[in-house]
Protein backbone atom coordinates (compact mmCIF):
# COMPACT_ATOMS: atom_id res chain seq x y z
CA UNK A 1 0.00 0.00 0.00
CA UNK A 2 2.69 2.48 1.12
CA UNK A 3 4.64 1.17 -1.82
CA UNK A 4 1.18 2.31 -3.76
CA UNK A 5 1.05 5.30 -2.40
CA UNK A 6 4.94 6.78 -3.54
CA UNK A 7 4.22 5.43 -6.91
CA UNK A 8 1.31 7.79 -7.35
CA UNK A 9 2.48 10.18 -6.06
CA UNK A 10 6.38 10.29 -8.10
CA UNK A 11 3.74 10.34 -11.02
CA UNK A 12 2.30 13.00 -10.38
CA UNK A 13 5.14 15.13 -9.48
CA UNK A 14 6.79 13.81 -12.91
CA UNK A 15 3.73 14.51 -14.91
CA UNK A 16 3.92 18.29 -13.21
CA UNK A 17 7.37 18.77 -14.07
CA UNK A 18 6.85 17.34 -17.32
CA UNK A 19 4.41 19.41 -18.19
CA UNK A 20 6.41 22.60 -17.25
CA UNK A 21 9.41 21.67 -19.15
CA UNK A 22 7.11 20.98 -22.30
CA UNK A 23 5.92 24.53 -22.04
CA UNK A 24 9.14 26.34 -22.03
CA UNK A 25 9.65 24.96 -25.16
CA UNK A 26 13.84 25.21 -25.68
CA UNK A 27 14.83 26.04 -29.23
CA UNK A 28 11.58 27.64 -30.64
CA UNK A 29 12.11 30.19 -32.83
CA UNK A 30 10.32 32.99 -31.07
CA UNK A 31 12.62 32.28 -27.84
CA UNK A 32 16.19 32.53 -29.83
CA UNK A 33 15.43 35.21 -32.24
CA UNK A 34 15.69 39.08 -31.62
CA UNK A 35 16.94 37.90 -27.64
CA UNK A 36 19.94 39.27 -26.12
CA UNK A 37 22.38 36.35 -24.92
CA UNK A 38 21.88 36.86 -21.23
CA UNK A 39 25.88 37.65 -20.39
CA UNK A 40 25.54 40.37 -22.73
CA UNK A 41 22.51 41.39 -20.46
CA UNK A 42 24.49 41.23 -17.61
CA UNK A 43 27.75 42.82 -19.04
CA UNK A 44 25.73 45.68 -19.94
CA UNK A 45 23.38 46.16 -17.37
CA UNK A 46 26.16 45.54 -14.70
CA UNK A 47 27.90 49.03 -15.48
CA UNK A 48 24.72 50.77 -16.99
CA UNK A 49 22.07 50.24 -14.55
CA UNK A 50 23.98 49.22 -11.18
CA UNK A 51 27.16 51.29 -11.43
CA UNK A 52 29.17 48.10 -10.02
CA UNK A 53 32.50 47.45 -12.09
CA UNK A 54 32.62 43.75 -10.27
CA UNK A 55 30.39 41.60 -12.91
CA UNK A 56 30.83 38.49 -10.82
CA UNK A 57 29.94 40.36 -7.59
CA UNK A 58 26.56 41.83 -9.69
CA UNK A 59 25.41 38.46 -10.87
CA UNK A 60 25.67 36.56 -7.52
CA UNK A 61 24.23 39.81 -4.97
CA UNK A 62 21.88 41.26 -7.64
CA UNK A 63 20.59 39.37 -10.94
CA UNK A 64 20.95 35.66 -8.71
CA UNK A 65 20.41 36.93 -5.59
CA UNK A 66 18.13 34.27 -4.32
CA UNK A 67 20.93 31.42 -4.94
CA UNK A 68 23.13 32.89 -2.96
CA UNK A 69 20.79 33.03 -0.70
CA UNK A 70 19.80 29.39 -0.76
CA UNK A 71 23.80 28.56 -0.77
CA UNK A 72 24.60 31.04 2.75
CA UNK A 73 21.80 28.71 4.21
CA UNK A 74 23.16 25.43 2.96
CA UNK A 75 26.27 26.18 4.43
CA UNK A 76 24.29 27.12 7.87
CA UNK A 77 22.51 23.67 7.50
CA UNK A 78 26.39 22.32 7.31
CA UNK A 79 27.53 23.66 9.97
CA UNK A 80 24.10 22.80 12.39
CA UNK A 81 24.88 19.51 11.19
CA UNK A 82 28.17 19.21 12.60
CA UNK A 83 27.50 20.99 15.69
CA UNK A 84 24.86 18.30 16.25
CA UNK A 85 26.82 14.93 15.39
CA UNK A 86 29.61 15.97 17.70
CA UNK A 87 28.01 17.98 20.98
CA UNK A 88 27.47 15.03 23.30
CA UNK A 89 31.45 13.89 23.17
CA UNK A 90 33.01 17.41 23.04
CA UNK A 91 30.63 18.00 25.94
CA UNK A 92 32.37 14.96 27.52
CA UNK A 93 36.26 15.44 26.40
CA UNK A 94 35.89 19.23 28.08
CA UNK A 95 40.05 20.18 26.97
CA UNK A 96 41.15 20.36 23.71
CA UNK A 97 43.80 17.68 22.85
CA UNK A 98 47.25 18.82 22.02
CA UNK A 99 49.95 16.78 21.18
CA UNK A 100 52.73 19.12 21.45
CA UNK A 101 52.80 23.12 21.71
CA UNK A 102 53.26 25.48 19.42
CA UNK A 103 57.31 27.27 19.64
CA UNK A 104 57.49 30.79 20.45
CA UNK A 105 58.09 31.14 16.78
CA UNK A 106 54.86 30.73 15.73
CA UNK A 107 52.70 32.12 18.80
CA UNK A 108 54.82 35.59 18.48
CA UNK A 109 54.66 35.53 14.83
CA UNK A 110 50.81 34.50 14.60
CA UNK A 111 50.25 37.45 17.13
CA UNK A 112 51.47 39.53 14.56
CA UNK A 113 49.94 38.72 11.59
CA UNK A 114 46.43 37.98 12.88
CA UNK A 115 44.96 41.46 12.69
CA UNK A 116 46.66 41.71 8.86
CA UNK A 117 44.57 38.91 7.61
CA UNK A 118 41.29 39.83 9.41
CA UNK A 119 41.87 43.60 7.71
CA UNK A 120 42.58 41.50 4.70
CA UNK A 121 39.54 39.93 4.85
CA UNK A 122 37.27 42.57 5.91
CA UNK A 123 38.96 44.84 3.10
CA UNK A 124 37.91 41.76 0.63
CA UNK A 125 34.25 41.77 1.72
CA UNK A 126 33.81 45.65 1.71
CA UNK A 127 35.13 46.20 -1.80
CA UNK A 128 33.19 42.99 -3.35
CA UNK A 129 31.38 45.48 -5.53
CA UNK A 130 34.92 47.55 -6.94
CA UNK A 131 37.38 44.23 -6.49
CA UNK A 132 38.11 40.78 -7.41
CA UNK A 133 36.05 38.86 -3.89
CA UNK A 134 33.60 39.22 -2.12
CA UNK A 135 31.52 37.91 0.89
CA UNK A 136 32.64 34.48 0.36
CA UNK A 137 35.84 35.10 0.02
CA UNK A 138 36.64 37.25 2.82
CA UNK A 139 34.43 35.42 5.07
CA UNK A 140 37.17 32.57 4.51
CA UNK A 141 39.93 34.73 4.67
CA UNK A 142 38.55 35.93 8.21
CA UNK A 143 37.99 32.08 9.61
CA UNK A 144 41.67 31.16 8.34
CA UNK A 145 42.92 34.12 11.07
CA UNK A 146 40.72 32.28 13.86
CA UNK A 147 42.69 29.11 12.47
CA UNK A 148 46.15 30.11 12.74
CA UNK A 149 45.15 31.94 16.10
CA UNK A 150 43.86 27.99 17.84
CA UNK A 151 46.43 26.26 16.05
CA UNK A 152 49.33 28.91 17.68
CA UNK A 153 47.42 29.29 21.30
CA UNK A 154 46.45 26.00 23.31
CA UNK A 155 43.82 27.85 25.34
CA UNK A 156 42.49 30.31 22.69
CA UNK A 157 38.71 30.35 23.10
CA UNK A 158 36.08 31.87 21.00
CA UNK A 159 32.52 32.30 22.44
CA UNK A 160 29.87 30.28 20.96
CA UNK A 161 27.56 32.40 22.03
CA UNK A 162 29.25 35.17 20.34
CA UNK A 163 29.63 33.35 16.89
CA UNK A 164 26.25 32.30 16.65
CA UNK A 165 24.46 35.92 17.45
CA UNK A 166 27.19 37.35 14.84
CA UNK A 167 25.84 34.54 12.26
CA UNK A 168 21.86 35.33 13.14
CA UNK A 169 21.81 38.82 13.09
CA UNK A 170 23.77 38.64 9.35
CA UNK A 171 21.12 36.12 8.14
CA UNK A 172 18.58 38.78 9.51
CA UNK A 173 20.24 41.35 7.50
CA UNK A 174 20.60 39.31 4.43
CA UNK A 175 16.85 38.55 4.58
CA UNK A 176 15.49 42.00 6.20
CA UNK A 177 17.10 43.84 2.55
CA UNK A 178 15.93 41.16 0.48
CA UNK A 179 12.12 41.77 2.11
CA UNK A 180 13.48 45.55 1.84
CA UNK A 181 13.10 45.38 -1.95
CA UNK A 182 8.96 45.10 -1.45
CA UNK A 183 8.78 49.15 -0.74
CA UNK A 184 7.69 50.63 -3.45
CA UNK A 185 6.25 47.57 -5.43
CA UNK A 186 9.97 45.60 -6.12
CA UNK A 187 10.69 42.04 -5.53
CA UNK A 188 12.57 40.41 -3.09
CA UNK A 189 16.22 41.56 -3.25
CA UNK A 190 15.36 43.88 -5.96
CA UNK A 191 18.11 47.24 -5.58
CA UNK A 192 16.29 49.93 -4.01
CA UNK A 193 18.84 52.13 -3.02
CA UNK A 194 20.50 54.47 -5.01
CA UNK A 195 23.08 53.05 -6.98
CA UNK A 196 25.60 55.92 -6.47
CA UNK A 197 28.91 56.67 -9.09
CA UNK A 198 31.09 53.96 -10.67
CA UNK A 199 33.78 52.79 -8.59
CA UNK A 200 32.76 54.42 -5.75
CA UNK A 201 32.94 53.08 -2.34
CA UNK A 202 29.39 53.91 -1.85
CA UNK A 203 27.89 52.81 -4.60
CA UNK A 204 25.74 49.84 -6.27
CA UNK A 205 22.26 49.93 -4.15
CA UNK A 206 22.35 46.87 -1.43
CA UNK A 207 25.01 45.07 -3.15
CA UNK A 208 27.55 46.06 0.01
CA UNK A 209 25.16 45.73 2.42
CA UNK A 210 24.38 42.12 1.35
CA UNK A 211 28.31 41.08 1.10
CA UNK A 212 28.90 42.63 4.62
CA UNK A 213 26.53 40.77 6.08
CA UNK A 214 27.40 37.49 3.80
CA UNK A 215 30.94 37.84 4.97
CA UNK A 216 30.16 38.01 8.66
CA UNK A 217 28.13 34.78 8.31
CA UNK A 218 30.45 32.88 6.37
CA UNK A 219 33.27 34.17 8.79
CA UNK A 220 31.35 33.24 12.27
CA UNK A 221 29.73 29.61 10.70
CA UNK A 222 33.79 28.57 9.32
CA UNK A 223 34.97 29.58 12.59
CA UNK A 224 32.64 27.58 14.19
CA UNK A 225 33.41 24.61 12.24
CA UNK A 226 36.82 24.57 12.96
CA UNK A 227 36.87 25.54 16.24
CA UNK A 228 34.13 22.64 16.95
CA UNK A 229 36.79 19.87 14.99
CA UNK A 230 39.63 21.39 16.48
CA UNK A 231 38.02 20.28 19.94
CA UNK A 232 36.72 16.94 19.04
CA UNK A 233 39.01 14.54 20.68
CA UNK A 234 38.99 10.79 18.81
CA UNK A 235 39.52 7.55 20.40
CA UNK A 236 43.51 7.30 21.06
CA UNK A 237 45.22 4.83 18.79
CA UNK A 238 47.83 2.56 19.76
CA UNK B 1 54.23 31.28 -26.22
CA UNK B 2 56.02 31.46 -22.97
CA UNK B 3 52.22 32.09 -21.20
CA UNK B 4 51.38 28.89 -22.48
CA UNK B 5 54.81 27.14 -21.77
CA UNK B 6 53.87 28.22 -18.50
CA UNK B 7 50.63 26.81 -18.12
CA UNK B 8 51.89 23.47 -19.23
CA UNK B 9 54.31 23.19 -16.60
CA UNK B 10 51.76 24.25 -13.79
CA UNK B 11 49.58 21.48 -15.15
CA UNK B 12 51.83 18.80 -15.08
CA UNK B 13 53.29 19.73 -11.76
CA UNK B 14 49.04 19.48 -10.51
CA UNK B 15 49.20 15.58 -12.16
CA UNK B 16 52.51 14.90 -10.51
CA UNK B 17 50.91 16.16 -7.60
CA UNK B 18 47.63 14.52 -7.44
CA UNK B 19 49.79 11.02 -8.22
CA UNK B 20 51.86 11.62 -5.54
CA UNK B 21 48.79 12.18 -3.20
CA UNK B 22 47.54 8.53 -4.65
CA UNK B 23 50.57 6.44 -4.50
CA UNK B 24 52.30 8.10 -0.99
CA UNK B 25 51.04 5.91 1.96
CA UNK B 26 51.65 8.36 4.70
CA UNK B 27 48.28 10.20 4.64
CA UNK B 28 49.72 13.69 5.70
CA UNK B 29 52.13 13.83 3.08
CA UNK B 30 49.05 13.47 0.52
CA UNK B 31 46.97 15.59 2.25
CA UNK B 32 50.09 18.41 1.30
CA UNK B 33 49.93 17.26 -1.84
CA UNK B 34 46.07 17.66 -2.41
CA UNK B 35 46.98 21.10 -0.75
CA UNK B 36 49.60 22.07 -3.62
CA UNK B 37 46.89 21.18 -6.00
CA UNK B 38 45.07 23.27 -5.07
CA UNK B 39 47.02 26.25 -4.59
CA UNK B 40 48.44 25.68 -8.27
CA UNK B 41 44.99 25.63 -9.47
CA UNK B 42 44.61 28.75 -7.84
CA UNK B 43 47.51 30.81 -9.68
CA UNK B 44 46.19 28.83 -12.82
CA UNK B 45 42.73 30.63 -12.33
CA UNK B 46 44.55 33.82 -11.66
CA UNK B 47 46.35 33.32 -15.60
CA UNK B 48 43.62 32.53 -16.93
CA UNK B 49 41.63 35.71 -15.53
CA UNK B 50 39.22 34.73 -13.08
CA UNK B 51 40.51 36.52 -9.79
CA UNK B 52 37.16 35.80 -7.68
CA UNK B 53 37.79 31.95 -8.19
CA UNK B 54 41.29 31.76 -7.87
CA UNK B 55 40.93 33.51 -3.65
CA UNK B 56 38.03 31.14 -3.40
CA UNK B 57 40.37 28.03 -4.23
CA UNK B 58 43.54 29.91 -2.44
CA UNK B 59 41.32 30.32 0.50
CA UNK B 60 39.20 27.35 1.03
CA UNK B 61 41.53 24.81 -1.00
CA UNK B 62 44.88 25.84 0.47
CA UNK B 63 44.36 26.60 4.00
CA UNK B 64 40.75 25.14 5.04
CA UNK B 65 40.28 21.98 3.27
CA UNK B 66 43.51 21.20 4.37
CA UNK B 67 43.65 22.03 7.89
CA UNK B 68 40.14 19.94 7.91
CA UNK B 69 41.98 17.11 6.51
CA UNK B 70 45.24 17.01 8.86
CA UNK B 71 42.80 17.13 12.13
CA UNK B 72 41.24 14.26 10.64
CA UNK B 73 44.50 12.30 10.37
CA UNK B 74 45.77 13.69 13.86
CA UNK B 75 42.49 12.02 15.69
CA UNK B 76 42.13 8.54 12.73
CA UNK B 77 45.67 7.27 11.80
CA UNK B 78 48.31 8.33 9.66
CA UNK B 79 49.59 5.89 7.77
CA UNK B 80 47.72 3.41 5.01
CA UNK B 81 48.33 -0.20 5.99
CA UNK B 82 47.83 -2.31 2.87
CA UNK B 83 47.72 -5.74 5.52
CA UNK B 84 44.96 -3.75 7.07
CA UNK B 85 42.41 -3.29 4.48
CA UNK B 86 42.88 -6.78 3.06
CA UNK B 87 42.16 -8.54 6.46
CA UNK B 88 39.09 -6.50 6.38
CA UNK B 89 38.25 -7.43 2.58
CA UNK B 90 38.72 -11.10 3.49
CA UNK B 91 36.74 -11.27 6.66
CA UNK B 92 34.05 -9.78 4.28
CA UNK B 93 34.54 -11.91 1.92
CA UNK B 94 33.94 -14.90 4.52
Amino acid sequence: MKKFIVIILLAVLGGYTANIFFDIGFGEPHFVQGVKPVKDIYLSETVSNLNVSNTVTAIVVNFRGFDTLGEVTVLFLAVTALGSILYKRRHQVGKRSVMFSASSIVTSGSKLIFPAIVLLGAYVFIHGHLSPGGGFQGGVIIATGFLLMLLAYENFSIGHNALSIIESLAGITFAGVGLMGFIGGGTFLENFLPTGILNNLFSGGVIPIIYIAVGFKVAAELTGVIYTVLHEKGEVNE
Amino acid sequence: MIYFILIIVLLLLMIGASVYAIVQKDLLYAVIATGIISLILSILFYLLQAPDVALTEAAIGVALTTIIFIITIRNTVRHEEEEDGNKKFKSAVK
